[in-house]
């Protein structure tokens, strides 16, 4: 389980580096993110809402039950959290989440 | 190492977890006092909150008490707890929920207003963004300075008495030392002594934070401050793979545990209090009827839609896992097992033995939060209700004349930083220290009662963890550090070695079995009230671990420290 950075998308903002709890992330002679310890991922996924161009995903590895899939998040609505779920053939489920919503259980 | 820096303070807070921020925030509000957070990575998603939580764990519903919630904590975890401490807690948890709603918590409410009851101490909410919520409303405080990414390593302590600390940055490798007129402790549990669930590609998918190495409890214990009740492990019931919690399912949806003969099994061991359906589980596997399950299959999609926004909200990996398989909890059942041990004050009763105030036993140092002992069941609410008190008693305390001495001697930070050095200088490492974490894993799994031991432990393969702990803490002074974060990695598992190290004394000195599962005794394998009705507690002098007994302090005893 770790994540992923697509360096075509990251604008070295230096978000990701900032947030991630056990300072996983790094930047390149380029400031371009990538992750330097990646079996050292929590999954806590704060990198990626942190990431104004969807440049990060999160995936989970063959150990845990992980199948080639991989999830994302944007914030197009204010107030509103989107997760995009992909599966390995590219089927992408969206749910939507209003933070001022509490959760129902 | 090459630069350092110097900030004087009136408080010191290590920690900006949810402990040390409400602290923070307490003491910005009462007082002009000026405050440092220094947090190892950034306070706006760092420790446990990062994810997010499901729920407020501990509040006082309707129908319940202060007294009431004392009681129900007494019970759950068998009589051993500072009743004093749980109590202060409990008549706070719904002040400081209503300080946390107005920070912006969404609290979910009934038509006439009113919080829903999630269980009997329990309410509903979205706690994704709890931890933003709580950095936000620090970062507007003016007299708090905050230093993020600084790894606080040691006390800058003298005669018992602390007068700050000293860290590194894992990016720069500025060496900074703080000094305070109060330092408070707020570095939560540790995590990261046992083999975990998954130790492989993802060793790190564990339940609490593996960021959360034990740092607040080793430098406690080197400095020679009274810790208690290690020996009350935290082992938590998750759901396998993703060990995400499962009380949002079993209290949410209210399904019942199953074994894979389709039997609800829990009962058959006595009362389910959270110990007891751990140990059920671990039992049926044990005895063949495994593996064990929420029954979920059947729930309705509705149901189940909710499930999916529920995790995503606190573990995302639950949910990725559901969809990616095209699968979901109501058409499989959720397989259910016990995570490797941790030791947390937040859930169990490990931590420093502190006062009323949550005064340690070094003078100007408190601790609060995970890393606080004595009160098991304290929960994010509970962690705040700390972080307040101890505020208060700092604002009293420096109000008055101010008794503090001054700083440590002046040398005494540039004494640690050369202590630090030593890894730099070192030729070579004979192993990386990733690899000595490993192998404490490996033996704390096997010798002091982990997952692949059903939790138990005998006095005989404690013995043999003590002589390994030994030849890994020879080896931790010859490792060598190529950059800054692997200089932090090299602290982290020496810290890790300290708190084992306490951990296995306070497990032989407990010769009973008081908590199924958490403190499994194969020695002695009763509860025996007679005897242990009281706290195992402990110092750290001249190398050894001294271990000291201590009697029960009941609901309205005023405790003080004396030596
Ligand atoms: C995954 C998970 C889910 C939970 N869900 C719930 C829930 O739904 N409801 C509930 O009520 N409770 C829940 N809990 C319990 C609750 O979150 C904890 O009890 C509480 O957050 C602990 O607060 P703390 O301040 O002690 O520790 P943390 O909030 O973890 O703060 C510790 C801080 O110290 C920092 N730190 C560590 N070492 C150092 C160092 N050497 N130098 C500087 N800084 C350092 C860390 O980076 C961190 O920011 C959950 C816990 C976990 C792990
Ligand atoms: S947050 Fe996104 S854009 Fe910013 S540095 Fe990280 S990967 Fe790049
Ligand atoms: S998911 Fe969390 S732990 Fe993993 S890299 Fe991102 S911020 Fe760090």
């Amino acid at each position: 389980m770790s994540i992923q950075i697509d360096k075509n998308k990251c604008i070295s903002c230096g978000k990701c580096r900032n947030i991630c709890p056990g300072s996983l992330i790094c930047a390149d002679l380029k400031e371009k993110a990538f992750i330097k310890y990646p079996e050292d991922c929590w999954g806590c996924t704060a990198c990626i809402k942190e990431c104004p161009t969807r440049a990060i995903k999160f995936y989970l590895e063959e150990d845990i039950g992980g199948n080639g899939g991989h999830l994302y998040t944007s914030q197009e609505e204010k107030g509103c959290l989107v997760w995009h779920l992909v599966d390995r053939f590219g089927k992408e489920e969206v749910i939507k989440i209003n933070r001022r919503e509490s959760s129902k259980y | 190492m090459c630069k350092s820096n110097t900030y004087k303070t009136d408080i010191l807070i290590i920690g900006g977890g949810t402990a040390g921020c409400f602290c923070a925030l307490t003491l910005a509000e009462n007082s002009d006092l000026k405050v440092i957070i220094a947090e190892k990575a950034g306070i706006k998603r760092s420790g446990c909150l990062a994810a997010g939580i499901n729920a407020i764990n501990a509040y006082i519903n309707p129908g319940e008490t202060p007294e009431s919630f004392v009681k129900y904590v007494k019970k759950d975890s068998e009589q051993v707890i500072r009743e004093d401490l749980v109590y202060s807690i409990a008549k706070r948890l719904n002040k400081v929920t209503e300080k946390v709603e107005q920070l912006g918590l969404p609290i979910l409410k009934d038509d006439k207003g009113n919080y829903v009851k999630r269980g009997k101490r329990s309410i509903k909410i979205n706690g994704e963004n709890i931890k933003p919520i709580l950095a936000g409303a620090v970062e507007n405080q003016p007299n708090i300075t905050i230093i993020n990414k600084v790894n606080i390593t040691d006390y800058i302590v003298r005669d018992a008495k602390v007068s700050g600390a000293c860290g590194f940055s894992p990016e720069t490798g500025e060496f900074i030392t703080i000094y305070a007129k109060k330092t408070v402790c707020a570095t939560g549990g540790a995590a990261g002594l046992y083999k975990p669930n998954n130790p492989n590609q993802s060793r790190h998918k564990m339940w609490y934070s593996p960021f959360n190495a034990g740092a607040g409890y080793a430098m406690g214990i080197r400095a020679g401050a009274e810790m208690t009740s290690f020996e009350m492990r935290f082992i938590a019931l998750r759901c396998k793979d993703t060990i995400a919690p499962t009380g949002t399912v079993a209290q949410g949806v209210k399904v019942p545990q199953i074994n894979n003969k389709g039997e609800e099994y829990v009962h058959k061991y006595g009362k389910p209090n959270t110990h007891i359906r751990l140990y059920a589980t671990v039992q049926e596997n044990k005895s063949g009827n495994g593996p064990c399950y929420l029954k979920t299959k059947g729930i309705t999609k509705d149901q189940q839609k909710e499930l999916f926004k529920a995790y995503l909200n606190m573990a995302p990996s639950n949910t990725l896992k559901w969809l990616e398989n095209n699968s979901g909890p109501a058409f499989e059942n959720i397989e259910i097992e016990g995570t490797e041990p941790y030791i947390t004050g937040g859930h169990a009763g490990s931590g420093y033995w502190v006062d009323i105030n949550r005064k340690t036993t070094l003078e100007n140092l408190y601790a609060i939060g995970d890393v606080a002992g004595g009160s098991p069941k304290k929960y994010v609410t509970g962690c705040f209700a700390e972080g307040e008190i101890a505020a208060e008693s700092i604002i009293r305390e420096l109000a008055g004349p101010n008794l503090c001495t001054g700083p440590a001697a002046k040398n005494q930070g540039e004494f640690m930083c050369s202590h630090l050095q030593q890894h730099f200088d070192a030729k070579y490492s004979p192993y990386p220290a990733e690899k000595i974490e490993q192998k404490l894993q490996e033996t704390m799994d096997k010798y002091a009662g982990g997952i692949s031991e059903y939790y138990e432990y005998s006095k005989n393969k404690l013995d043999t963890a003590k002589n390994e702990l030994q030849e890994l803490f020879n080896l931790t002074n010859r490792l060598k550090a190529e950059d800054f974060h692997e200089l932090m990695l090299i602290r982290e598992v020496i810290d890790r070695l300290y708190v084992a190290k306490v951990l296995i004394e306070h497990l032989l000195a407990r010769k009973e079995t008081r908590w199924r599962c958490y403190q499994e005794n194969a020695d002695f394998p009763d509860k025996d009230d007679k005897n242990w009705l009281r706290y195992v507690n402990s110092k750290y002098e001249n190398g050894e671990v001294k271990i000291i007994f201590r009697n029960l302090i009941g609901k309205d005893e005023l405790y003080e420290h004396s030596n």
